[in-house]
């Protein structure tokens, strides 16, 4: 049984909370390949996926969960609605749960809105991205196709690179990998990785190649140019030779690595296509397994009403 | 707390002799038998009963685990169990499939479990067979076909059965008041 009603972010999960959505996912995941690939659990379970940002992995991913626990579904975009007319989030929300509905799945531009809703409605909130704080659901696909990778991931050394600044997967997948006891070493121009980082246990490198010869595996992130308002680096081809993977690369390297990446790619920038598509690459694992993981997170939520 | 037991080693291999015997009894000719072991406890007396039918013939039925967690009906009404996993290596399309459990009460778990089932196919027949049947604690219109032993309980009673394949030294069923 999860101890919080919520799940916010990485930072308030312990280590078994992490297990056993883990567990809980791979039950799941052997669910989603029998030929009804549905069960019953929260028929009687109302969802609202409220995003008031852009996504298309994410929302597609929590509503098949959804939809293969037999929960009822609600859809909610910020663009074509009442927050366009100045309505708060806190209006939007409660208007949405005054329908009867048990769980809210959100995800929001600014970090902490999920934490705000949470001290102010009765529902079981997920979230689903909050500006550059956490993406916790990510955190925990990227585990678990890690952990199908590589078992145990105490010892293991995770490589973190590309735009750490603006990401929330990186922060959540630092504090998802911390708690498992793996090591984690941060790797992208110095401009994109955020000061005083280290104070969370992780290494800083500056240097891809050294940091590719380093892990067991590399979780490559986009670069994430609709945050970024300055220029942080000269230019998208001057980042993509610094800091561009190849497959070249990768088959250079004395082992085999993972690679992985939350998606949507920039081909050609962080990664090159014959690299993203090359045996390394979990990426596609990665999105089958987010479905069984955002089910095993709904159902244990919807388990504590 | 008081503990009777109910059905111990000589007696329960008799059991499941028997069982098998009827199993055997009731094939269909040209229609496949397939063992499904229920979760998490029916699956010790599963695997028994594969054994034991192997002794009868040169192909012993397949055996498969299935776990009903997710179509159980007191999700959100209760703590949630944590789910087993669910192994089954064969299509159940067309076949005779053998429920199998330790201990029948309710019914509501074989609802489940049948729920489940449908999931994977759609099966020619399916027969029941558990190890102690409780009667009287039924909620639901369900009933074995095979029964290795009834025994009248009252709903507060349990019936507690250990496996040598659990760690423990022999093969007892136990009834236990509290």
């Amino acid at each position: 049984m999860l101890k919080s009603p919520h799940l916010l972010g990485i930072k308030d999960l312990d280590a078994e909370s992490i297990d056993l959505i883990i567990k809980t996912a791979k039950e799941f995941k052997e669910v989603l390949n029998r030929p009804i690939k549905k069960v019953p659990s929260l028929r009687d379970v109302t969802i609202a996926n409220v995003f008031f940002e852009n996504s298309t992995r994410t929302r597609l991913s929590f509503e098949l969960a959804e939809k293969r626990l037999s929960a009822d579904t609600i859809n909610f975009s910020a663009s074509g609605s009442s927050v366009k007319k100045g309505e708060t989030l806190l209006d939007t929300v409660n208007n949405i749960l005054a329908m009867k509905v048990d769980m809210i799945v959100m995800r929001h531009a600014s970090p902490g809105a999920p934490h705000y809703l949470a001290k102010h409605i009765k529902a079981n909130i997920i979230n689903a991205g909050d500006g550059t704080h956490e993406h916790p659901t990510q955190a925990l696909l990227d585990t678990y196709s890690l952990r199908e990778k590589l078992g145990d991931l105490a010892g293991k050394k995770i490589a973190i690179i590309g735009d750490i600044l603006h990401s929330r997967v990186a922060l959540s997948n630092i504090y998802a990998l911390k708690k498992q006891g793996a090591e984690v070493r941060l790797c992208g121009p110095s401009t994109l990785i955020p000061k005083h980082i280290q104070s969370l246990g992780v290494e800083v490198s500056h240097d891809v190649k050294s940091t590719l010869a380093w892990c067991d595996a590399a979780n490559v992130l986009r670069i994430q140019l609709e945050r970024q308002q300055i220029k942080y680096f000269p230019s998208l081809r001057e980042y993509a030779q610094f800091f561009g993977i190849t497959r070249q690369m990768l088959d250079e390297l004395p082992k085999e690595i993972v690679l992985m990446h939350p998606g949507p790619i920039n081909r050609g920038v962080e990664l090159s296509s014959d690299a993203a598509d090359s045996p390394h690459s979990i990426i596609l694992d990665q999105v089958e397994n987010g479905v069984a993981v955002r089910m095993a997170v709904l159902y244990l939520l919807a388990a504590r009403g | 707390m008081t503990r009777k037991l109910i059905l111990s080693s000589p007696l329960l291999e008799i059991t499941i002799s028997r069982l098998c015997q009827e199993l055997i009894e009731n094939q269909i000719t040209g229609i496949e038998t397939v063992i499904l072991g229920l979760q998490p406890r029916g699956i010790y007396f599963a695997e028994r009963i594969q054994a034991e039918l192997q002794k009868h013939s040169e192909t012993a039925p397949l055996l498969g685990k299935l776990d009903a967690t997710f179509y159980r009906d007191d999700f959100r009404r209760r703590d949630p169990l944590a789910p087993n996993s669910t192994e089954i290596p064969f299509l159940v399309e067309n076949k005779r499939v053998i429920l199998v459990d330790d201990v029948l009460a309710t019914g509501r778990m074989v609802r489940a479990a049948m729920d489940a089932l449908n999931a994977f196919g759609r099966p020619a027949k399916v027969e029941l067979c558990v190890l102690i049947d409780r009667i009287y604690n039924r909620d639901l219109p369900i009933h074995p076909d095979y029964v290795g032993k009834s025994v009248n309980t009252l709903s507060t009673e349990k019936v507690l059965v250990e496996w040598t394949e659990q760690g423990h030294e022999t093969d007892k069923i136990w009834l236990i008041t509290q």
